[in-house]
């Protein structure tokens, strides 16, 4: 072994090394946690059955159901067909293959990327994917973590295995404290707006910095979560004490010697003092603004204290093709102040920003508040157990007596598989991470935004900060 | 996924080029939820017409599709394989193919086979002149004989190798698992474990 500096991601993939590739064919990595949902597993399942394999590993395998699930009237059986068959097929190819589900009424039940870390399993060090590219999320533990298609899905289920090709790597340097009322979540939106939708393709990203290292579990996750709309299959964050905290005690979690053996290993991840990355980018934590977007990928957003951009002022021509059909679509005017921009509805949830962190930094906003006139908002917990949690602490009261909707965990609104949709036209200010054409609904216009931002908008009904309320110091 | 070596099937003809993904099989059908069962949806489009070559009697049991250049172009769907065999193809032999097209259909126990483009021409002529006939396909020497006629065929190594061997992706990994196996030996305690599930 030679003792070259390593990166976190380096390591993570050195350490699941079964076969190393030769002649230019891929390496295979042992997976350690392979999480499951109904939309891209059930002809994975099916290739298994047709080929006579068993699951591998059921002891490293669970489920959950989240994409379709109904946020309303769960307990009703689901109305669209497609969902229902989906669901109901993945209900069964747990049971046939012997793998753990949470279905919908369960208390584990919820999004995939909720799920795996409130349960301890996602943890530093281990290699996790599922079918789904939000899976980034799990990086946030200083795991390797990213999402695969259904037939990974039916490799992983079959070996426990996944042959692939080296990455690069690219350092996110945040440096800095952030100002009250900014958030994860304007960091990756500016992140993302500095390197485009496709700057980190073919890179793991790794997010340091001073103003990394000072955030929650939280909102690493939240960063880590949006590293492929940067073009990016995993982001990570080292490992630190606030990481060991937030594990410590939960269910799956080590414990006792395994715990003890597991930081240590752990306390040797972070990357090498005098390793290389294949490249570095910066940002300035310190003159940080609320971040929201105004066009149809997450790329498109600016300061919320800036301007809806012209796209003449755009030097790239097809970035500046892009600005003029998503200003089209967006129904916006270039120069026009994106605080002005008024809002139908406000959507809190989806695995960027649905965990019980976000839901407080929402309710502290609105206590007490009014919601503006003509709006509805819409707030759905990413797992029943932060519902729970939720409502131990009083907030679902909050809500309601807001005016806001108070919803059963799923992905819901994020992507619009289950009846919460957006009508065309409908203009939303909505915590989630895509705001492409007819994501949130055929016609929709999507802003994404901060919980704090949405929270703040919800209570004016144009664009806000929180720093904009009344009485706001 | 079963070995291949020889096959012997009624030969098709379908005299089109830029045959895309989309026209095997259109996208209303990717809802589905299997991985089988989707022979209904091959050529969807084209079955509707009567005079459709797989509407005829002598060639509706096909087995060895002739096709013309760019068969499979277009979206990635691996469903356009699973519908030709579904189907009951085994064999597509063509002057192009789509690039992922050819892969998955490797990888999925479908011959794709590149002729040449007069090859092509004389081997619509055979099944035409005699209609129902069948195509002797040899992987081994890479030709397909229909009566007198034996044409060569064109198919890389490793996928000729994936196919006498009848390995598919996930076959081929398994051939390491004394490694995974080794490799799982090793593994530390502390790793998560979904089972006995706690909450
Ligand atoms: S919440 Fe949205 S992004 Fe997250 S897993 Fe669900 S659909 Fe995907």
């Amino acid at each position: 072994m030679t003792n070259k500096p390593l990166t976190l991601a380096e390591k993570v993939w050195r350490d699941h090394l079964v076969a190393k590739g030769e002649n230019g064919s891929p390496d295979l990595l042992y997976i350690d946690l392979h999480l499951i949902h109904e939309v891209t597993s059930p002809q994975a399942f099916d290739g298994l059955r047709m080929a006579g394999r068993p699951v591998r590993r059921p002891d490293l395998t669970i489920a959950t159901e989240d994409h379709n699930t109904p946020t309303l009237d769960i307990d009703k059986p689901i109305a669209d067909p497609t969902s229902r068959t989906q669901i109901e097929t993945l209900r069964h190819n747990a049971k046939e293959f012997g793998v753990r589900i949470h279905s919908l009424g369960d208390k584990d039940q919820g999004i995939v990327h909720v799920v795996g870390p409130q349960l301890g399993l996602t943890m530093p060090g281990i290699t996790v994917v599922c079918g789904d590219s939000h899976t980034s999320t799990h990086g946030a533990f200083g795991a390797l973590a990213f999402g695969i298609g259904t037939s990974e899905v039916e490799h992983v289920l079959a070996t426990q295995t996944l042959p692939l090709k080296a990455f690069k790597t690219m350092a996110v340097n945040v440096e800095g404290t952030l100002r009250p009322g900014v958030t994860a979540k304007d960091i990756i939106l500016a992140v993302i707006a500095q390197i485009g939708t496709g700057g980190g393709q073919g890179y793991v990203l790794e997010y340091r910095g001073s103003a990394i290292r000072s955030l929650s579990m939280e909102a690493r996750m939240t960063i880590c979560n949006m590293s492929i709309e940067a073009g990016s299959r995993a982001g990570m964050v080292a490992p630190d004490q606030i990481t060991f905290d937030y594990l410590k005690g939960r269910p799956h979690a080590p414990e006792g010697a395994d715990w003890d053996a597991a930081v240590e290993y752990w306390k040797t991840l972070p990357t090498d003092e005098g390793a290389v990355f294949d490249k570095e980018i910066f940002l300035d934590a310190d003159t940080l603004d609320p971040f929201v977007t105004w066009g149809t990928n997450p790329g498109q957003g600016v300061s919320l204290l800036d301007v809806v951009p012209n796209p003449d002022d755009i030097d790239d021509p097809n970035e500046k093709a892009a600005a003029i059909r998503a200003l089209e679509y967006m129904d916006l005017k270039p120069g026009t102040k994106m605080k002005d921009i008024r809002v139908d509805t406000v959507f809190l949830g989806s695995c960027t920003n649905s965990r019980i962190e976000d839901l407080r930094a929402a309710a502290d906003i609105i206590k007490g508040q009014k919601m503006a006139d003509n709006l509805r908002m819409l707030v759905v917990p990413g797992s029943a157990k932060v519902r729970l949690q939720a409502e131990a602490e009083g907030l679902d009261k909050v809500f309601k007596d807001f005016g806001a909707e108070w919803r059963f965990a799923g992905c819901s609104m994020c992507l619009g598989m289950n009846p919460d949709q957006l009508a065309p036209g409908e203009r939303a200010a909505s915590t989630s991470n895509r705001n492409f054409e007819g994501r949130q609904g055929k016609g929709a216009r999507t802003h994404l935004v901060s919980p704090v931002v949405a929270a703040a908008t919800a209570i004016r009904g144009t664009l806000s900060a929180p720093a904009d309320l009344e009485g706001a110091n | 996924m079963e070995k291949f070596t020889v096959h012997s099937g009624v030969g098709v003809a379908l005299k089109r080029s830029n045959v895309d993904t989309d026209q095997i099989i259109p996208a209303v059908y990717l809802k589905r939820i299997t991985k089988t069962g989707y022979d209904d949806a091959l050529f969807a489009a084209w079955r509707k017409d009567p005079d459709f070559v797989l509407n005829q009697d002598a060639f509706k049991n096909g087995t060895v599709l002739v096709a013309g250049p760019d068969f499979g172009t277009g979206s990635s769907r691996e469903h356009a394989v699973w519908a030709l065999r579904d189907y009951g193809f085994k064999v597509v032999l063509s002057p192009k193919f789509g690039d992922i097209f050819r892969g998955n259909s490797g990888k999925q126990g479908l011959v794709a086979g590149v002729i040449s483009e007069a090859d092509t021409e004389k081997l619509w002529a055979a099944i035409e002149a005699s209609p129902g006939a069948q195509i002797e396909v040899d992987l081994p020497s890479q030709t397909a004989t229909i009566g007198d006629l034996k044409v060569p065929f064109e198919i890389d190594e490793y996928t000729k190798w994936r196919l006498l061997e009848g390995l598919d992706d996930i076959g081929l990994t398994l051939r390491d698992e004394q490694k995974i196996t080794d490799f799982e030996a090793q593994r530390e305690s502390w790793r998560p474990k979904t089972l006995p599930a706690k909450s």
